[in-house]
């Protein structure tokens, strides 16, 4: 049996960044919405009470605020004639659950991509020639500039009261900033974080380097910060326990700790949790969505009509609701048609572990999500690609999170994981392990996609979302060439010894270690229906009042976390929908 | 000695550790501290709920070499790890519960596809116990319980480095689960049974539920001046 609820003008499939961006656009253009989100309310009060938030085991390393994995998974495969497995437990990556979805666990690290990022394949081409792509590489350029988007940014950041420095302003570069970065049209809206010791440290080796390291830019405030909406931030105190949780100090932006404490109070704004959206409805000439069926907390199936459906999901979890309900021709990798689950792509890290002197005291426990230092030098097209013959690039990041006793102490490789030798190398380590890092980008590939898993189900019976996955060369040099100038750096810091965990030629995509929930893909934004899921508005191409806000949009992916790109997307695509589509409803452009 | 119940001596250790205290506050300082060490030679009483009683010594055991007692401080045995892991296996987790556990279950790929089996975390610990007593008893003649230190620690290895087959789940499977949950119990809030008197933040230096740093900011390469506190407010 089915319940049918009211009509609503917007309904918003998941809550968090962008379904709370939404809500708030589309609530603010007079519109009934309606935000569907499969997982409970949890907010600063409920989930991040102090002191029960300081609790590792229940958060990080249970992952209480991740998604349940016993209900609903993804499989893994590396190659297309690979039979996939499910991912059993936590590991290479951790979706969220609930209200602020991983918007809420996240860290805060609140990038820009850089200009040329956002035109990948027309930059390369134009720079070193079309041959210098590889022909497997699937790369496209974002159908919309930085200038574009350059407004959304720094509302997103306005919004989320990041913390930074900028490097470049109208085209003026700023001492202390990142001078790689698109320009900016105005300063970050609160001054950095402070350096913990060990940002203090690598700094100083990366300018005796020879390069200019700047604060990432955190959404973590640095200061009591209120927001353009009137929402207040607290200051964040470095606590250490920031990803996997929600923040008590009111520091770190969420959906929550920004938006929400505005939008829940607005008449014409319902959030409903606990209901897990099944499928997007459409009327019989499948060019119209009517709406969307979900499943209650009860087990009962309810439709939701609506005039616009915008799915503002996880970018696994949006594409895998576009293939349950047949929306758009699902990619074939054997012929390179369809569009939908095309272009999967994720990002590569390495790092070194460098030994400081036995006298050194970084007092590891003391970290913020975001904070710390980069050097860009060796990001995006920010170098000479031609000599080194790979695409990418990466940041080279100091970026202390923590020194949570389970997760974040190690030893050094070759001792003993156990016995009185691993008990003294853990004490001894502890206090002077400084980690060098990469983030760095991976390009998409005809062979990288996602598509339904035909074997293994969700626990409402429907197939669960396969991504086909490994390293392809061309990121395996980046990486392999950013890790050497990273071991410059931690020689730099004058170590007692260092170890470095590159990613060496052949190394297989490894599903079991966390490494980074930045998916992106599936989903792609383009110019045109043959090669993209949706247009420059983030506008599906065969279901025009079909949204799809989110990392399912990046036709590959770069070497900055995505939330910046995500915030931006949704509010440029929010000002399109209540300046031209709500007048005029039809596609935005045209095919 | 059972583990599971105090003695006489330790019970008198911990009621005089606190008359002498409260009665003269210019002696508590050393008083408690003495109190403390006292404390952590065992770990407090605690009556296993899933292990029985061979499953408790394995248990017991296994603790005392993976994280031993030495002169860095109480291991795994003391701060209570055993009560931990007999806990956790009464939770979800524990139950599986966490974890995808439809099948088809394909264990031959590459381990680089994570966790393939449908064994959930007691019945890794049931059956992995049962084969390492099992094995322990047909080459040595004694459960692994009863086994000298040298001979209990190479019976350890041989599970860690896969050189033991045999049995109802792979040996190095076992392992890696017990020794993963040994370090969350000796590591995480003693509110979970384990990690008694911050024994494992002790050692490391860790300062527990403080989570406020934002004044030791100021202070770089000084090491942080305060002890752990735990979630229930325990600061010893």
């Amino acid at each position: 049996m089915t319940t049918r609820k009211k009509p609503v003008d917007v309904v918003l499939v998941g809550f968090g960044w962008t379904g709370a961006i939404m809500a708030m656009e589309m609530t603010e253009a007079g519109l009934n919405v309606v935000a569907l989100e499969r997982g409970d309310m949890q907010d600063t009060a409920t989930a991040a009470i102090y002191p029960r938030v300081i609790d590792e085991l229940a958060y990080s390393i249970r992952g209480k605020l991740f998604q349940d994995l016993s209900k609903e998974t993804v499989t893994f495969r590396h190659r297309p004639d690979d039979v996939a497995v499910p991912y059993r437990q936590q590991g290479a990556i951790l979706l969220g659950n609930g209200v602020g979805g991983a918007g809420f666990h996240w860290n805060g690290l609140t990038w820009r991509p850089l200009p040329s990022d956002l035109k990948l394949r027309s930059h390369y081409t134009e720079r070193y020639g079309a041959r210098f792509i590889p022909v497997d590489m699937t790369i496209a350029d974002f159908p919309v500039a930085y200038a574009d988007l350059e407004p959304f940014f720094t509302q997103f950041e306005n919004v989320a009261g990041v913390s930074g420095k900028a490097g470049n302003i109208g085209g003026r570069i700023m001492a202390g900033g990142n001078r790689f970065e698109g320009p900016r049209s105005s300063e970050y809206p609160l001054p950095p974080l402070k350096n913990v010791y060990g940002d203090t440290v690598f700094a100083q080796a990366a300018e005796d380097s020879g390069y200019q390291p700047f604060s990432i830019p955190a959404a973590n405030a640095s200061q009591p910060y209120t927001n353009p909406y009137g929402v207040r931030m607290g200051p964040c105190n470095f606590c250490g326990f920031c990803e996997g949780y929600g923040c008590y100090m009111y520091a770190k932006a969420s959906p929550q700790s920004t938006i929400l404490p505005v939008l829940i109070m607005r008449p014409n704004f319902e959030l409903r949790t606990r209901a897990h959206v099944t499928r997007v409805n459409l009327d019989a000439s499948r060019r119209q969505a009517t709406g969307v069926t979900y499943v209650d907390a009860q087990g009962t199936q309810v439709e939701q009509p609506a005039r616009i459906v915008i799915l503002t999901a996880f970018q696994l979890h949006n594409v895998r609701l576009l293939l349950l309900s047949g929306i758009g021709t699902p990619y074939d990798p054997a012929t390179g048609h369809g569009v939908v689950g095309k272009n999967f792509a994720y990002q590569m890290l390495s790092s070194v572990n460098v030994a400081l002197p036995a006298s050194t005291e970084i007092n590891p426990f003391i970290g913020s999500g975001a904070g710390g230092k980069s050097i860009d030098d060796f990001n995006g097209d920010n170098f000479d690609h031609g000599p080194v013959g790979f695409l990418g690039g990466s940041g080279i990041v100091h970026h202390r999170t923590g020194g949570r006793p389970i997760g974040q102490s190690a030893v050094p490789k070759g001792v003993p994981a156990w016995g009185s030798e691993w008990k003294r190398s853990v004490q001894q380590t502890y206090h002077r392990t400084l980690t060098i890092g990469t983030q760095g980008s991976v390009m998409s590939y005809r062979d990288a996609y996602l598509s339904l898993d035909p074997t293994y189900r969700d626990s409402f019976g429907q197939p669960l979302l396969r991504i086909t996955f490994d390293w392809h060369d061309n990121d395996l040099k980046m990486c392999d060439f950013v890790t050497r100038k990273a071991e410059a750096i931690a020689q730099a810091t004058k170590p007692t010894s260092y170890q470095t965990n590159p990613k060496k030629p052949g190394t297989r995509f490894d599903t079991r270690i966390y490494q980074s929930t930045h998916t992106t893909g599936g989903a792609i934004m383009g110019t045109t229906p043959a090669n993209s899921v949706v247009n420059r508005y983030l506008q599906s191409w065969d279901v025009h009042n079909l949204f799809v806000t989110g990392a399912s949009a990046f036709p590959q992916n770069f070497g900055y976390n995505p939330t910046g790109l995500v915030g931006a997307l949704s509010y440029w695509a929010a000002k399109a929908i209540r300046s031209e589509y709500l007048r005029d409803p039809r596609p935005m452009v045209d095919a | 000695m059972s583990i599971d119940k105090p003695g006489r001596r330790q019970f008198l250790q911990r009621a005089g550790a606190l008359i002498p205290a409260a009665g003269s506050l210019h002696d508590a300082v050393p008083i408690i501290a003495r109190a403390a060490e006292a404390r952590q030679v065992s770990p407090r009483p605690y009556s296993p709920v899933f292990f029985d009683a061979s499953e408790w010594r394995f248990v017991q055991r296994a603790c005392s070499l993976l994280i031993p007692n030495d002169a860095l401080g109480p291991g795994a045995l003391e701060a209570g790890v055993p009560e931990f892991l007999d806990r956790q296996m009464e939770t979800a987790y524990g139950h599986g519960g966490l974890w995808y556990s439809h099948g088809p279950f394909v264990t031959d790929g590459l381990p680089e596809m994570g966790y393939q089996y449908r064994f959930t975390p007691r019945e890794i610990y049931r059956n992995g116990i049962r084969d390492g007593d099992n094995a322990c008893r047909s080459t040595q003649g004694a459960p692994f319980a009863d086994l000298p230190v040298a001979v209990a620690v190479a019976f350890l290895k041989s599970l860690e480095s896969g050189k033991a087959t045999g049995g109802t789940l792979p040996p190095r499977l076992f392992f890696e689960q017990l020794l993963k949950n040994t370090r969350e119990g000796y590591f995480a809030d003693p509110l979970y049974g384990g990690n008694q008197h911050m024994a494992g933040w002790k050692l490391l230096g860790f300062p527990g539920a403080r989570a406020d740093f934002a004044d030791w900011i100021d202070h770089p390469n000084e090491r942080y001046p305060v002890g752990p506190v735990s979630i229930n407010g325990d600061r010893n």
